[in-house]
């Protein structure tokens, strides 16, 4: 695949794959047509922080970046959990960036306008938990000015933050875009509320994706707080009883529902902190579909996305877009997901009934 | 920022925690509107361009004062994320910042393309910059049943021909009819959009327009404000009454 390298043309492509694994090209505008009146499309209306800050490490003058990565309490913006970064910037592969000066508690970092004090470490020379001096109007005012949207190598032109919020984007509590959003336009909810596809959103606070360390990267996705409204989780339950679709709208999404599924097929409104892991041997509750970025293998994400489909079927589906020309990452082109139909055992109800009939549920 | 673990829905008895952004709010209708929705209780974030006069109005009402330049684009997402972030969503925006462009009012023909393009940077692209960036604020406080209402300050220049006001005639005609075609769009989504002209107030901005007006024969900008919100009270009655029979 091509990595989308600008956010200019993001998500023109659509990679279907049905829930029987057919696999089909279309183009991202099909997304207003393919859903049935009654399904339920959820996506994450979080908005992103500019969560990159550069400056210097007090003590000893060295250059730093700053990552802020997690919350330490949901919506309080003066303390964070956060990633740190010697010299350079975005333009170098996080892998090979340098390691940040020595981190001790107490230690200042001045970023900009803002002043950050290093509370303690987090198990690894580059996890901190850090606090901004300072009070919740200043800190905002301080990162509005200074931070800019966390980005990688693959994107070299710096981004501002109208490229990473999406169209939904409300609250900004994310540390990285919930970039399935992207190919959300207004357009196409319009024509799903004429279809009778109802949009539903939750905020989920979407963490780093990647720290270029492998002990870190192992331990990604943080804890992510999250926050599902009243008026979502009814229209799940809604649609759930009639047996229609719940489509969630990126890897967020779909964490979020699953940490709040509720024994009964639904999902529990309110706030929340998504600690689970989603993977090969997840039982999923809540969402039928997926829509997500174009991920491979080893990628963080691919894990999440084998909760919905085997390793034949996602392969089928990574061979064919690479093929196609599809572009990668979060500016690139989208793929939607059904969760794949499995075959199950039904058994007999009673002796007299004979051996055992495999339906597909 | 606060919705995530401490979400209360806006109140429906007034305007107590209602979540509103004010552009324009250390001068005039807007400082007016800051003082009298901040004293109902409304949680109110304000924005104007002058850090010491937002200091001011902030320490005196208790509201959130934002410094930035709603003409200026590199300003609008800093200011959206504030806001957004510090009233943790957003139920009503009141679009009140404008110029009037070259001072003394001057004719079409004398007015440099410059000093209109300013006019239209300020008056129309700012207000049109910073509801989009806010768009998602608002539809998310549609879906939950709260506000989600844009009031745009027009003028009776947007309607008449008045000889000498070209840039900002045009600008605010440009806003009034944006206003509509944003609500016939937005509608659906349950954000409503309201065009309002104040009527001739005695500011700084109209004694810099007409400085031979007697004071005494113009609106005074506290009445103005007064009459503003008790249209924005009836806006947000009617939109909590369609909804309402939208639900049942």
């Amino acid at each position: 695949m091509i990595a989308a390298d600008t956010p200019d043309h993001r998500a023109a492509r659509l990679l279907t794959v049905g829930p029987d694994g057919e696999i089909r090209h279309r183009r991202r505008s099909d997304l207003a047509t393919l859903f049935d009146p009654g399904d339920v499309v959820v996506a994450n209306d979080a908005a992103t922080l500019p969560a990159s800050l550069h400056g210097r490490h007090e003590a000893t003058g060295a250059p730093v970046e700053i990552r802020l990565a997690g919350w330490v309490t949901p919506g309080d913006p003066t303390r964070f959990r956060a990633i740190a970064f010697g010299p350079g910037d975005h333009r170098t592969r996080t892998e090979h960036r340098p390691p940040p000066p020595r981190l001790t508690p107490g230690d200042r970092l001045r970023l900009g306008p803002l002043t950050a004090v290093i509370e303690r470490l987090l198990d690894h020379p580059r996890l901190a938990a850090l606090r901004f001096v300072g009070n919740r109007a200043s800190v905002l005012a301080g990162l509005a000015r200074h931070g800019r949207p966390i980005q990688y190598a693959h994107v070299p032109a710096p981004l501002a933050l109208w490229d990473v919020w999406t169209s939904i984007a409300a609250d900004p509590v994310a540390f990285e875009p919930p970039s399935a959003g992207f190919a959300l336009d207004w357009r196409t909810i319009a024509a799903w509320r004429e279809r009778g596809v109802r949009l539903a959103t939750l905020t989920h606070a979407a963490g780093i994706s990647s720290t270029g360390d492998l002990a870190l990267d192992a331990r990604l996705p943080f804890d992510e707080p999250y926050r599902i409204p009243e008026a979502t989780s009814d229209a799940i339950h809604r649609a759930k009883r009639r047996g229609r679709r719940i489509i969630a709208l990126g890897t967020t999404v779909v964490r979020a529902l699953e940490a709040a599924a509720s024994s009964g097929g639904g999902v529990i409104a309110g706030a929340g902190i998504a600690r689970n892991r989603i993977g090969p041997e997840t039982r999923l509750a809540v969402p039928d579909t997926v829509l997500t970025g174009m991920h491979a293998p080893g990628e963080s994400h691919y894990e999440l996305l084998r909760a919905f489909a085997d390793d034949g079927t996602l392969r089928r589906a990574a061979e064919s877009a690479h093929e196609g020309g599809y572009r990668s990452h979060e500016f690139g082109d989208v793929m939607l997901l059904a969760r794949q139909r499995v075959a199950t055992m039904s058994w007999p109800a009673t002796e007299h009934e004979e051996g055992c009939a495999m339906v597909l549920s | 920022m606060t919705k995530i673990t401490d979400f209360k829905p806006a109140a429906d008895k007034g305007f107590r925690g209602l979540r509103i952004a004010i552009t324009g709010g250390t001068s005039g209708l807007g400082r007016a509107l800051v003082r009298q929705f901040s004293a109902a209780g409304a949680r109110v974030a304000f924005v104007a361009r002058t850090a010491d006069r937002v200091k001011q109005v902030a320490a005196e009402t208790g509201a959130v004062g934002l410094v930035g330049d709603v003409g200026l684009k590199d300003d609008i997402y800093p200011l959206a994320l504030q806001i957004a972030g510090t009233l943790g969503g957003l139920d009503l925006l009141i679009n009140n910042a404008s110029i009037l462009g070259p001072v003394p009012l001057i004719p079409l023909a004398d007015t440099d393309c410059e000093d209109l393009e300013q006019a239209l940077a300020v008056n129309l692209v700012g207000p049109f910059r910073l509801t989009k960036a806010l768009y998602g604020a608002l539809a998310s406080s549609a879906r939950e049943g709260h506000g989600a209402l844009v009031v745009n300050i027009t003028s009776d220049a947007a309607v008449n021909a008045y000889p000498e006001w070209g840039a900002y005639g045009t600008s605010k005609a440009a806003l009034a009819h944006m206003s509509a075609i944003w609500d016939a769009e937005a509608a659906p989504q349950g954000i409503r959009f309201l065009a309002v002209d104040p009527g001739d107030m005695d500011t700084a901005m109209h004694a810099a327009a007409l400085p031979d007006t007697d004071p005494a024969t113009l609106k005074r900008p506290e009445d103005a404000a007064a009459e503003l919100i008790e249209r924005i009270r009836a806006a947000l009655a009617d939109r909590q009454t369609a909804l309402e029979a939208a639900s049942a």
